[in-house]
């Protein structure tokens, strides 16, 4: 009962804190808030037509919503790599951004969510899905395996920093006891919702871009670049705009991690590139329409030779510790990596998976306005749940939110 | 079906033996009724009675809200009210394979009758299911295919698919003799007179395979393997997730895109549950065999409209069947075998 009150109150100032801000900050959510209107506004022509108002088509049956979710869940995990040297090993460093880190786990993941959503020809069939009332077809699909670990993950992501924020609201230090065991759990289950996303396009044997055994342990490696790189770019905004002190340190400890992920996600597309072009079969046929183009269909060229040359000069960057020690660089770099993965993890894994289609057929895709906005939509809708989460939970932190007694 | 009595050649890709031969894992639906419970439908029975209750918490909910929206509207009349009452049972039925005799016929009576009030005309909805000894297969001849398609034009009509975006369930590529069958330089979108010189003609569609890859990764079981070896789909219990279209090595499925439309005078008003009943957008479809056809001992509208003979459709358990006697006297042969999904759809030449 006592939780309760408390809880209740946290959500009150909470939402004291989120509505109060600089002109700066106001801005920023209101242009948010257009965007996911807008956002919102497609996704209604999009419930009224079908799925016939985005580009996708008999031929390439998944499009960008299905790349983002991809992409994203690469992030989600990612975050939480953070966590157990700040928790566990005791790295004071990390702590402050681990905060973070969760807090993006959780947008993240909401994103995750809010894409498959998109994305689905029934949305208001998703109750199906409830096992209890509806059907669920595990352990044999992927995609419910999906869906278990995923609503998992978020679960786990939202109440252990709650558990922290509502101690350290009260005043309170949280018990290690109850948080560590959650902390292990939760990293685990990292690894596990990644290599489940992977295993939904590796388990299909008709699509043999995807049906690659290397495809898990490189969703891994790209997650834990891309996701701490869009880390050091939030911390490095958050110590701009606030108060909040973030040391020095913790941002170069966090780009080793990316440093480190980067080269070997680096070994791993070399070794792809490898299988596919030493000894080309007639499985490596999306692979090169990937990277050159079949009969004239080139739409995903300047995309993925842009992402590669960002992934290939800002590992090499990265690799030099006087470079990387660079602040300023480092950021760009990050950048860099950020939009490097996010093509390459996103529809350059999958829409070539579709193309060509299974009898060879070679029709592109490109995505309608409708579905580009939905996704932009989406994409604000995560940095807006950010944005609050990290508000409040900066604000706890720094002992501004205290819980009064009356 | 078991291995001892397989009718076909089949690569040994260390599948693990299925005891049953449907893959729906179920025991209603087309498959077995006297096959002892196992933990899995012990579950699913519990499942379903809590959904029945969810139903009728929500359905009662709900039906409260409209009938008190409706009884206060003046220009509500009874037939819109019993309409939405309709639509609220339609919305919160069960998985297919799932429901008792009793349920299928109640969602079958309110699909019929809703269709009366939208366009005053009857429609027939079957939920025949499968007969015992029975196994449909397929065979192809490439020898006598000319290219005509009427195969695919019987199928549209037969089976009610979207007129405004063309959707076909059959595809006929086009190749080029000398080159084998060389599906990337196949064409399967041709308009021209055929059959066109130097070119021979081969038609696909969905393979309905014994270890059908769509099946596995459908997470809400609305497509399932019956026992007479058809894979269906429950167009009501698909969400659209399109996960079983990637599955599909052999572009067998389709999707909605769109609210299909089929012009009133066209609708073919002899259906089946699983067959070529009416569909909606944002859920997948596909060929079923015609099975509102092939149940009732007829063939399917392709064979029936092929003009040269190269479609067989038959029972692979009948050793008397034309399609038994394909496969036992011609070199038959089907696509991408390596990939163990075990199609019964053969090809072969004279």
């Amino acid at each position: 009962m006592k939780t309760l009150k408390v809880f209740g109150s946290l959500i009150k100032d909470a939402f004291l804190e989120v509505t109060h801000g600089s002109r700066a900050y106001h801005i920023w959510m209101g242009v948010l808030t257009l965007i996911m209107l807008f956002g919102m506004y497609n996704y209604s022509i999009q419930l009224e037509q079908g799925l016939s108002a985005t580009g996708m088509t008999d031929r390439v049956s998944w499009g960008l919503y299905i790349s983002n979710f991809t992409f994203l869940v690469g992030v989600a995990a990612a975050a939480v790599m953070l966590v157990l040297p700040a928790y566990v090993l005791k790295n004071i460093d990390f702590k402050q951004a681990v905060l973070i880190g969760e807090g993006l786990a959780v947008s993240a993941l909401l994103m995750c969510l809010a894409f498959v959503v998109a994305d689905m020809g029934g949305p208001a069939r998703l109750w199906h899905m409830i096992p209890g009332i509806g059907v669920f077809n595990f352990p044999n699909s992927m995609l419910a395996w999906d869906v278990i670990v995923l609503n998992g993950y978020l679960f786990i992501n939202i109440t252990i920093p709650l558990y922290i924020l509502i101690m350290r609201y009260q005043g309170k230090t949280p018990n290690p006891k109850i948080y560590i065991p959650g902390v292990f759990l939760s990293v685990f289950w990292a690894v596990a919702i990644h290599m489940v996303t992977a295993f939904l396009y590796q388990g299909l044997q008709a699509r043999p871009f995807w049906n690659n055994a290397l495809l898990g342990p490189r969703f891994l490696a790209s997650a834990f670049a891309a996701g701490p790189a869009l880390i050091i770019i939030v911390l490095a905004i958050i110590r701009k705009f606030t108060a909040f002190k973030i040391a020095d340190e913790t941002i170069k400890k966090i780009s080793m991690i990316v440093t480190v992920a980067a080269q070997i996600n680096l070994i791993m597309l070399i070794s792809e590139l490898f299988k596919e072009f030493y000894a080309p079969t007639h499985h490596s046929i999306s692979a090169v329409y990937l990277f050159f183009g079949l009969e004239g269909k080139t739409a995903l060229l300047p995309w993925i030779w842009t992402s590669i040359s960002l992934n290939v000069m800002a590992t090499i960057a990265l690799t030099f510790h006087k470079i990387r020690n660079n602040l300023n660089i480092l950021y760009v770099l990050c950048g860099m990596l950020f939009i490097a993965i996010w093509i390459e993890k996103g529809f350059g894994l999958i829409v070539p998976g579709f193309i060509p289609g299974p009898w060879g057929k070679i029709s592109e895709y490109t995505p309608s306005f409708v579905e580009i906005s939905v996704t932009l939509g989406i994409w604000a809708m995560g940095a807006f749940i950010f944005t609050i989460l990290a508000k409040t939970g900066i604000a706890v932190e720094m002992g501004q939110l205290v819980y009064k007694k009356k | 079906m078991s291995e001892t009595n397989k009718k076909w050649y089949s690569l040994n890709l260390n599948r693990s033996k299925k005891s049953e031969s449907c893959g729906c894992g179920s025991n209603s639906g087309g498959c077995n009724s006297d096959k002892p419970k196992d933990g899995f439908d012990q579950i699913m029975d519990i499942s379903m009675s809590r959904r029945t209750a969810f139903t009728k918490i929500t359905a009662g909910l709900l039906i409260g809200a409209g009938a008190v929206s409706s009884s206060c509207s003046i220009i509500g009349s009874d037939e819109s009210k019993e309409k939405s009452a309709m639509e609220w049972e339609e919305y919160f039925k069960g998985n297919y394979k799932l429901m008792t005799d009793e349920e299928k016929d109640k969602s079958i009576n309110r699909l019929v009758r809703s269709y009366e009030l939208n366009h005053g005309k009857k429609i027939n909805i079957s939920s025949k299911n499968a007969e015992e000894n029975v196994l449909f297969g397929y065979a192809f001849n490439i020898s006598k295919c000319q290219g005509y398609m009427d195969c695919v034009n019987a199928c549209v009509e037969e089976n009610n698919q979207d007129r405004t975006s063309e959707m076909q369930y059959i595809r006929i590529h086009e190749m080029k003799d000398g080159k084998g069958f060389n599906f990337e330089e196949a064409d399967d979108n041709y308009y021209h007179e055929v059959p066109a010189d130097g070119h021979f003609y081969m038609g696909t569609q969905c393979f309905h395979c014994d270890n059908p890859p769509c099946v596995e990764v459908c997470p809400v079981q609305a497509t399932w393997k019956e026992k007479d070896g058809i894979v269906v789909i429950d167009y009501d219990w698909c969400i659209g997730c399109r996960y079983c279209m990637a599955a599909c090595p052999y572009d067998g499925r389709r999707f909605n895109w769109k609210t299909p439309e089929v012009p009133e005078e066209e609708v073919n008003k002899n259906q089946h549950y699983l067959g070529n009943r009416l569909r909606k957008k944002g859920v997948m479809e596909k060929c079923t065999f015609c099975i509102q056809r092939s149940r009732e001992g007829k063939n399917p509208a392709c064979v029936e409209a092929c003009p040269t003979g190269s479609r067989t459709f038959g029972n692979l358990l009948d050793p008397n069947s034309t399609i038994r006697w394909i496969l036992d006297n011609k070199k038959v042969f089907r696509l991408k075998e390596d990939l163990g999904t075990e199609p019964k759809f053969w090809y072969y030449m004279d």
